[in-house]
C-alpha cells in the first residue's frame, strides 16, 4: 500500500522547508504519493462591493492560475524530477479546514506544514493556520521548524 | 499614492480652503439649485404620485401593494414557507466547497442589504412617523412581510437571466432578464420597457441613491458642527465617491465595508437599549402603532395618511417590486437561481420588518412627536402637513433627537453612520445606475466614464437642495422603476413558478441535500 503525504505551502520560504522535510520522509517511506497543497485564504462571509462581486469568478480564476504558477506547479514540478509521485491541488477556504478538508478526502496519512510565517498582531488575535491544524486535524500533523 | 489620489485629495482640501469666501454666496446658490431642481422635476414627480380621481390616495401606492399581495399568493406564501431553509442557505449549508472562493449566498445579501440598509430606515421612517403618525409602523412592516415575496420574484429571475462574459464577469438586473425574458416567452415589447426601465434605474440612482442620501448626510452633519452651505458637503462627498468610483481607490470602499455593517449592529443594538430602558412603554408604543393605523389619532391625512406614509417608506427603504436588489443578487454563484429567490426574501425582513421597526419604536417612545394632553391626539404642525415634534426636526434630524433623548451622545455616532450608509449606499446605486447606462449605451470606459461624472455631480445637487423636492423626486424616480419591473414581473412569473416546483420537488425527494462541511 503506497502512503500518501500532503504538504501545505504557504508561498513563503518556510514552504520549502516544509517540502525538503516531505521528500526526506518520503524517501525513507518508499513507496509514497506526495500532494502539493495551496489554500487561498478565503471566506464566504465578508462584505463585498456589487462591482467586486460582478467581477468575483473571473478573480477566482486569476487567483487559482497565479497559485498554480508561483506555488504548486514548480514544488510538483521539483518532485517529480525527483522520481517522486506528485500531484498538486489549490483551493480557497480557511487554511486549516481547508487543509484537514483536502487531507481527509485523498485519505492522507500525514500532513506536512511549516511553522507558521505569519507574525505580530494578527497571530497573537486569532492564533496561526498552522496552530489552528494542529488543534483541530483529523490527520498526524508533522510541524517543520 | 498615486498621482490620481493625491489629485483627488487636493481638490477636497482646495474646496474647503475655499470656504470662508464663498460662504456669503453660498445661501443663494443653494436657493438658486432648489428653485431649479424643483421646477424641472415637479412635473415627473406628479405624474408618479397622482391619486386616484376622487381621492388622495396615489396610485403607485396600491401598485406596490396589489404586487406585492399578488406574488405572495401566487407562490404560496413563500416568504413562510421557505424562511428556514433561506437561513440555511445563507448560512451554506447547501453550498458545494467545490465553489469555495466564488461569491457566496451570504456575500450577495450583504451587498444587496449595504445598498438597502440605511437612510431610509433612519430618515425615512422618521419622515414616515412624523407625517403618517406612529400607525405608518403597521402598514410599513406588513409592507415589508408583503415584499419579501416581490424580492424573491426578481432576485430568482436576475439569476436565472443574467449575462455571463467570456471574462468571467457578470451582469444582471431587470434589464436583462425583462428583454431575456420576453423573448423566451415570444412577447413583445421587452427591449421597449428594458429600455424604460434603464432609464428610470438612472434616475433612481440619481435620486435616491444619491441626491436623498448627500442631503441627509449633510443635514446631519451640519446639525452637529452648525449650519452651513450644503453644495460644501456635496463636494467633499462627490470628491471622494470620485475617488472610489473613477479613481479605484479599493481602500476606501473596504473601510466603508467593514464598518458598514457594524455600524448597523450598534444601530439596532442602541434602538433595543432605548426600548428595553424604557420597557415600561413598550405596551403603549405598540398600542400607538396599531390605534394609528385604523384611526390616524389625528394626523395629517387620518388612517389613510399613515398607510401611505408606511408603504411608500418602506417600498423606498427595502426596494421591493423596484428591481435594484436583482441587480445586486445576480453576481451569485448557483446552479439553482431560484436560491438566490430565497435569500433575498431575508432582505426586507431585516431592512423593514427588524430595523425599520427599531427606528419607528424609538421615535415614538421618545416623546418627540408632540401629543395633545386633552385629546390624546397628535398635533399637527402650523403648516398642517406633519405632526409637530420638540424642535421642529424632520427626516434624520428626528430620529437623531429620539436617540439622543435615551442616548445624549448618541447622535455623534447617528452622524457617522448616517455618513457611512450614505456613502455605502450612493457606491452601491452607482453601479446599479452603471449597469443600467452601459445597457443603454454599451460598455465601454469613456461611457461608464460619462455616468460616473454625472453621479458625481448629483452629489452636489443632492446636498444642496432643500429636503423637500429632494425627497419627492427620489421617490418619483425609485417608484417609476416599479412601475416597469412589477409590469415585467406579472409576465414572468410563471417562469419563476416552473422553478419553484421544480426546486421544491427536488428539495423534497432528497436530490438536493446539503453538503458535509
Amino acid at each position: 500500500m503506497t502512503a500518501k503525504l500532503v504538504i501545505g505551502l504557504d508561498g513563503e520560504g518556510s514552504g520549502s522547508r516544509a517540502l525538503s522535510h516531505a521528500k526526506r520522509l518520503a524517501g525513507l517511506i518508499g513507496e509514497c504519493e506526495i500532494v502539493v497543497v495551496y489554500v487561498v485564504e478565503w471566506s464566504p462571509f465578508t462584505f463585498q462591493t456589487a462591482e467586486e462581486n460582478a467581477m468575483r469568478h473571473k478573480r477566482r480564476e486569476e487567483e487559482l492560475k497565479i497559485a498554480h504558477e508561483r506555488v504548486v506547479d514548480p514544488a510538483v514540478a521539483s518532485l517529480k524530477s525527483e522520481g517522486f509521485s506528485a500531484s498538486g491541488i489549490v483551493r480557497h477556504g480557511d487554511v486549516a479546514d481547508t487543509l484537514n478538508a483536502i487531507s481527509v478526502e485523498q485519505g492522507a496519512d500525514q500532513i506536512v506544514v511549516a511553522r507558521s510565517s505569519e507574525g505580530g498582531f494578527a497571530k497573537r488575535l486569532f492564533g496561526s493556520s498552522t496552530a489552528n491544524l494542529v488543534m483541530s486535524a483529523s490527520v498526524p500533523v508533522t510541524v517543520v521548524g | 499614492m498615486t498621482l490620481k489620489s493625491k489629485l483627488m485629495l487636493s481638490l477636497a482640501a482646495l474646496s474647503t480652503s475655499a470656504l470662508p469666501a464663498l460662504a456669503q454666496e453660498a445661501g443663494s446658490l443653494d436657493e438658486k439649485v432648489n428653485a431649479v431642481f424643483a421646477a424641472s422635476t415637479g412635473w415627473f414627480v406628479t405624474l408618479i404620485f397622482s391619486p386616484f380621481p376622487g381621492t388622495n390616495f396615489p396610485w403607485i401606492v396600491m401598485w406596490l401593494v396589489i404586487a406585492a399581495t399578488v406574488f405572495t399568493l401566487y407562490f404560496g406564501f413563500v416568504q413562510f414557507r421557505y424562511f428556514r431553509h433561506a437561513i440555511q442557505l445563507v448560512k451554506g449549508d447547501y453550498s458545494d466547497p467545490n465553489d469555495a472562493g466564488e461569491v457566496s449566498h451570504f456575500q450577495a445579501l450583504a451587498t444587496a442589504l449595504s445598498g438597502t440598509v440605511g437612510l431610509g430606515n433612519i430618515a425615512g421612517v422618521a419622515v414616515a412617523v412624523g407625517i403618517g403618525g406612529p400607525g405608518a409602523t403597521f402598514w410599513m412592516i406588513l409592507a415589508g412581510l408583503m415584499g419579501m415575496a416581490s424580492k424573491f420574484t426578481e432576485c430568482t429571475l436576475g439569476v436565472k437571466y443574467r449575462n455571463e462574459y467570456p471574462d468571467g464577469s457578470v451582469s444582471g438586473g431587470p434589464m436583462y432578464y425583462i428583454s431575456k425574458g420576453f423573448s423566451e416567452l415570444g412577447l413583445p415589447g421587452g427591449k421597449i420597457l428594458a429600455v424604460l426601465f434603464s432609464i428610470f434605474c438612472i434616475l433612481g440612482a440619481l435620486g435616491g441613491g444619491n441626491m436623498f442620501q448627500a442631503n441627509q448626510a449633510h443635514a446631519q452633519i451640519s446639525g452637529i458642527v452648525g449650519d452651513y452651505p450644503g453644495w460644501i458637503t456635496g463636494i467633499i462627498f462627490a470628491a471622494v465617491v470620485f475617488a472610489v468610483i473613477v479613481g479605484g481607490i479599493k481602500s476606501i470602499a473596504n473601510v466603508t465595508e467593514k464598518v458598514v455593517p457594524i455600524m448597523g449592529i450598534l444601530y439596532v443594538g442602541a434602538a433595543l437599549i432605548i426600548i428595553l430602558v424604557n420597557y415600561d412603554k413598550i405596551g403603549w408604543a405598540f398600542g400607538q402603532i396599531f390605534a394609528g393605523a385604523f384611526t390616524g389619532l389625528g394626523v395629517a391625512g387620518g388612517f389613510v395618511g399613515a398607510l401611505i406614509q408606511g408603504f411608500k417608506r418602506a417600498a423606498f427603504s427595502n426596494e421591493a417590486g423596484v428591481g435594484s436588489a436583482a441587480i445586486a443578487h445576480s453576481a451569485v454563484k448557483t446552479k439553482e437561481p431560484i436560491t438566490e429567490g430565497f435569500v433575498s426574501l431575508l432582505e426586507p425582513l431585516i431592512d423593514t420588518v427588524v430595523i425599520c421597526t427599531m427606528t419607528a419604536l424609538v421615535i415614538t417612545i421618545s416623546g418627540q412627536l408632540i401629543i395633545d394632553p386633552a385629546s390624546g391626539n397628535y398635533v399637527l404642525n402650523e403648516a398642517g402637513s406633519a405632526i409637530a415634534t420638540v424642535g421642529n426636526t424632520s427626516g434624520v434630524s428626528l430620529t437623531s433627537a429620539a436617540f439622543g433623548s435615551g442616548i445624549s451622545w448618541f447622535p455623534y455616532v447617528l452622524a457617522l453612520a448616517v455618513v457611512l450608509f450614505a456613502f455605502s449606499t450612493m457606491i452601491s446605486w452607482s453601479y446599479y445606475g452603471l449597469k443600467a447606462w452601459t445597457y443603454l449605451f454599451g460598455e465601454g470606459s469613456t461611457s461608464e466614464l460619462v455616468f460616473k461624472v454625472i453621479f458625481c455631480v448629483f452629489i452636489v445637487i443632492g446636498a444642496a437642495a432643500s429636503l423637500g423636492p429632494v425627497i419627492d423626486f427620489s421617490d418619483a424616480a425609485i417608484f417609476a422603476m416599479a412601475v416597469v419591473n412589477i409590469t415585467a414581473l406579472y409576465f414572468l412569473m410563471k417562469l419563476v413558478k416552473v422553478e419553484l416546483e421544480s426546486y421544491s420537488a427536488r428539495l423534497k425527494s432528497g436530490e438536493i441535500k446539503k453538503f458535509a462541511h
